[in-house]
């Protein structure tokens, strides 16, 4: 009767008791409060949302621990933190603080920009983004557990995180109508591991959880993403930069649920006060594109 | 045999999955309507105050209350917690079992395991069964007329039968073992006939 923790299939377990529901950033114990009141499935605990890091500049790192164990205290429902792309100390002290899963993310200023994380040395789940199989399926070879589509994170501006699941998912379809003589060209040109492209051909899904994130602002927005394929969403500034926020909160939740019935859509879309201002992507330089940072 | 699964958020598609395998199509439940002419019910792992939250936002709490007198129900993690009588903090509930939860009884993510475990209730009842615990929630008190049906080599109760309820701390639908599906398939039918 052996007892085994930290295998790869508790890691993506969680993330498969996710599916289905909003991931929300949270900046203080209270916004943590209202958004498990608002029926979010976990949180992610960070000291500025993305459209208040753009809008600062400087060097975005991981939040004080401190903001973090609060948030943690506050609430039932599991609670996530960002470290840098590559900064592996940051993710050390992550799982030294207990959260239950941690996102290296491009909405931080980049540690390394050649090297991710090993994230197959941690004990504690990790969640990164991608923009198409290639990048999903490298970060999954390093150890993620959970992918997230990455969006233009602080824009409210949707396009960006259609355009990854697009090509996400149009590139799983074409990976599986491959005979299977074509697949280790096709791992070559997407520089993907060749065992993962054929696990991903014979699922004809990732292996592991695929939320959506960047620019979701609206329970349209979370109902679109959904009908697209991906399994739940992250809503960043969308919320508590909107002006309920415990109302859209509640209302991106039912529609994350009812994503195919138009009527609750019509229903939950209602009297939700004004939605994030926002910023479209095309109007950003390329120097403030966040989805181009890992590779 | 109609089987539905609560599909308000949480690994509902892995229980269609393995109730597929048996043979049974699920319907996926999100509405009270979708209850109408199901003779079981799976409320699968999730987050049980979300999960909680949409039942309550879409009157399903009643309905499958109603549900809980005759016919059969069966909760994994989050299911058994909104199962339970109380569970140590406000959230909306059931409360069909006579059963008190500690929620992430075995600590964080960190904490989440497996392990394997013979469960001699299950048919054929060799080889031992893989149990998957994330953040799961233990059964600290069962009373009334719920009978505890497994425990960890701690003594620690991680399933509980009430007649035709049934609740999991752990993930069956998480393996590729049907052997528990299998079980509360079997328990659908024995009600069906009575």
């Amino acid at each position: 009767m052996e007892q085994q923790v930290s295998s790869f299939a508790v890691k993506k377990g969680l993330a498969e008791m996710l599916k289905g529901g909003v991931i929300m950033d949270v900046v203080t114990p209270e916004h943590a409060r209202i958004a498990e009141d608002a029926g979010a499935v976990a949180v992610m605990a960070l000291e500025r949302v993305p459209a208040d890091i753009r809008a600062d500049g400087g060097v975005a790192r991981m939040s004080d621990p401190e903001l973090i164990l609060k948030i943690m205290d506050a609430v039932s429902i599991p609670v996530m933190a960002k470290a840098r792309i590559g900064h592996f100390v940051e993710a050390q002290i992550l799982e030294a603080l207990g959260v239950d899963y941690v996102d290296e993310s491009e909405v931080l200023t980049p540690a390394d920009e050649a090297y991710h994380i090993n994230k197959h040395a941690f004990k504690i789940p990790f969640v990164c983004g991608c923009r198409n199989l290639g990048e999903a399926l490298r970060r999954i070879g390093e150890g993620a557990a959970m992918i997230r589509t990455k969006g233009e994170a602080g824009t409210g501006d949707v396009v960006e995180a259609v355009r990854h699941a697009r090509s996400l998912f149009g590139d799983i379809r074409q990976l599986m109508a491959l005979p299977e003589e074509e697949v280790m060209t096709f791992a070559k040109n997407i520089q993907a591991p060749y065992e993962l492209c054929m696990e991903t051909r014979k699922l004809g899904r990732l292996p592991v959880v695929n939320f959506a994130a960047g620019g979701i602002a609206t329970p349209a927005d979370a109902a679109l993403m959904m009908q697209l394929g991906v399994d739940g969403v992250f809503v960043g500034s969308g919320i508590f930069k909107s002006g309920d926020p415990a109302k859209r909160a509640n209302a991106i939740v039912k529609a994350t649920t009812h994503y195919n019935d138009p009527k609750i859509l019509a229903e939950v879309s209602r009297n939700l006060g004004g939605a994030m201002v926002g910023r479209s992507v095309s109007s950003l330089g390329d120097n403030e594109l966040i989805a181009t940072r890992g590779w | 045999m109609k089987i539905g699964v609560l599909a308000l958020q949480g690994d509902f598609r892995e229980h269609g999955i393995a109730l597929s395998k048996l043979g049974v199509e699920p319907r996926f439940v999100r509405l009270p309507k979708d209850l109408d002419g199901l003779n079981g019910l799976i409320l699968p792992g999730g987050e049980s105050t979300t999960i909680g939250k949409l039942m309550v936002a879409y009157d399903l709490v009643e309905p499958i209350r109603q549900f809980a007198v005759n016919r059969v129900i069966w909760g994994t993690c989050a299911g058994a917690i909104l199962m339970a009588k109380e569970v140590g903090q406000e959230q909306p509930l059931l409360q069909v079992m006579d059963t008190i939860i500690t929620r992430n009884a075995f600590g964080r993510q960190v904490d989440s395991f497996e392990i394997e475990l013979d469960v001699p209730f299950l048919n054929p009842s060799q080889p031992s069964y893989h149990l998957t615990f994330i953040r799961g929630p233990v059964f600290s008190a069962v009373f009334g007329r719920a009978k505890p049906l497994l425990s960890l080599p701690d003594g620690r109760i991680v399933a509980v039968r009430q007649d035709n309820l049934l609740a999991t701390s752990f993930h069956p639908e998480m393996t590729e073992d049907t052997r528990f599906h299998q079980y509360f398939l079997e328990m659908v039918e024995s009600v069906h006939e009575a």
